[in-house]
């Protein structure tokens, strides 16, 4: 039997299944209500959990962003002090996360479409939900149990397609998304662990800390010169009002008002 | 008659076109059956291609049952085997 035929056999087969137990046909029509009601439910559920993993990947895009612009910097100025190798070094860990940023701009994009099917799928479905409420407030009022059989058919088989068609979809948007939260949890992580920092390039990275010895050493020096400077003109202090031990020990008194003889 | 494309929607295709879409989904079917991922592909392209282009899409709220069904155009050799085997793939 051809594709088309086997495909649409079973997926009523599976939805007449459910249906089949009940005994009045008119019971047909809330238990099939109620299982939309719920798989509308499941739809947006699923295109809201689609939304949160989207937002948490273009999170983590971001921060790759930002570690990619420092080491663009830190690049720039490794040139500037002469380290080639240095620079060369902060290029080449850009261009690995270059590669690790492609991979999350292909799931996002992924998800992305995955979002907007999702959600047209829902809008499709609530449509249809809509009318069979409608059809099945008709086919109470009107028809007796027996007649109404043939219609609840109708309205019941056309739906369940739908619901049959809309439940894979959401399966597969969970399954997607599970997979992805965990790849996600695996990367925050490493990014709260500092592995990733460590190779990515930031604070603790060995980059930065050589950028930083070659910028601090004129600090340094200054730092030196002002420490020596200060312990100069302090010694010289000292010697006009005498060694602070024979200070101390001669007027013991004074060491209560410290403020009074330093500003004298 | 009414084909409905997973994950797409319905459409109505008029019946003069059954005979051209009956070939396709026999060439899909064909296809499945000797296991070739790419010609598997390429099957399956031609006849959801051919579906849109002659489908005029139903009303979202059509309760309408669709007279076929087809694969979704993502859907690969092993996911459309698991369709069509009993156990199924397909939610009850």
């Amino acid at each position: 039997m051809s594709v088309m035929k086997r495909v649409s056999l079973i997926l009523k087969s599976k939805a007449n299944r459910a249906l089949d137990r009940l005994e009045d046909p008119r019971e047909t029509l809330d238990y099939s209500y109620q299982r939309q009601l719920e798989m509308l439910t499941q739809v947006r559920r699923g295109v809201a959990d689609v939304a949160t993993s989207r937002k948490r990947l273009e999170l983590q895009m971001n921060t790759l962003r930002q570690q990619q612009n420092k080491l663009d910097g830190q690049a720039k100025q490794a040139l500037g002090a002469g380290r080639e190798d240095l620079a060369r070094e902060a290029l080449g860990r850009k261009a690995t996360l270059q590669g690790q940023i492609s991979d999350l701009e292909n799931q996002y994009h992924s998800l992305q479409a995955d979002e907007e099917k999702l959600t047209v799928a829902s809008q499709r479905l609530q449509a249809k939900v809509e009318a069979f409420r409608m059809q099945k407030e008709t086919i109470k009022a009107t028809y007796t149990a027996a007649e109404a059989q043939s219609r609840i058919g109708e309205a019941v088989s056309g739906i369940s397609e739908e619901m049959g068609d809309v439940g894979m979809a959401v399966q597969r948007a969970q399954d997607k998304t599970a997979q992805m939260q965990a790849r996600a949890g695996a990367i925050d992580e490493l990014m709260a662990s500092g592995a990733l920092e460590d190779m990515t390039g930031t604070p603790r990275d060995d980059i930065q800390a050589e950028l930083d010895s070659m910028r601090s050493g004129p600090d340094i020096e200054l730092e030196l010169q002002r420490l020596k400077g200060e312990i100069g003109a302090g010694s010289a202090q000292a010697i006009e009002g005498g060694t602070p031990e024979a200070d101390g020990a001669a007027r013991p008194a004074a060491a209560e008002q410290p403020q009074a003889g330093d500003g004298a | 008659m009414i084909v409905r494309i997973l994950g797409e929607g319905q459409v109505q295709i008029d019946d003069a076109a059954t005979d051209e879409l009956n070939a396709l989904d026999a060439a899909l079917e064909r296809a499945v059956n000797e296991g070739d991922e790419q010609d598997f592909r390429l099957a399956l392209a031609a006849v959801l291609d051919r579906v849109r282009a002659l489908g005029t899409p139903l009303a979202a709220d059509s309760l309408e049952p669709s007279d076929s069904i087809l694969p979704r155009a993502e859907a690969d050799l092993d996911e459309v085997r698991s369709m069509l085997s009993d156990d199924g793939y397909i939610p009850g």
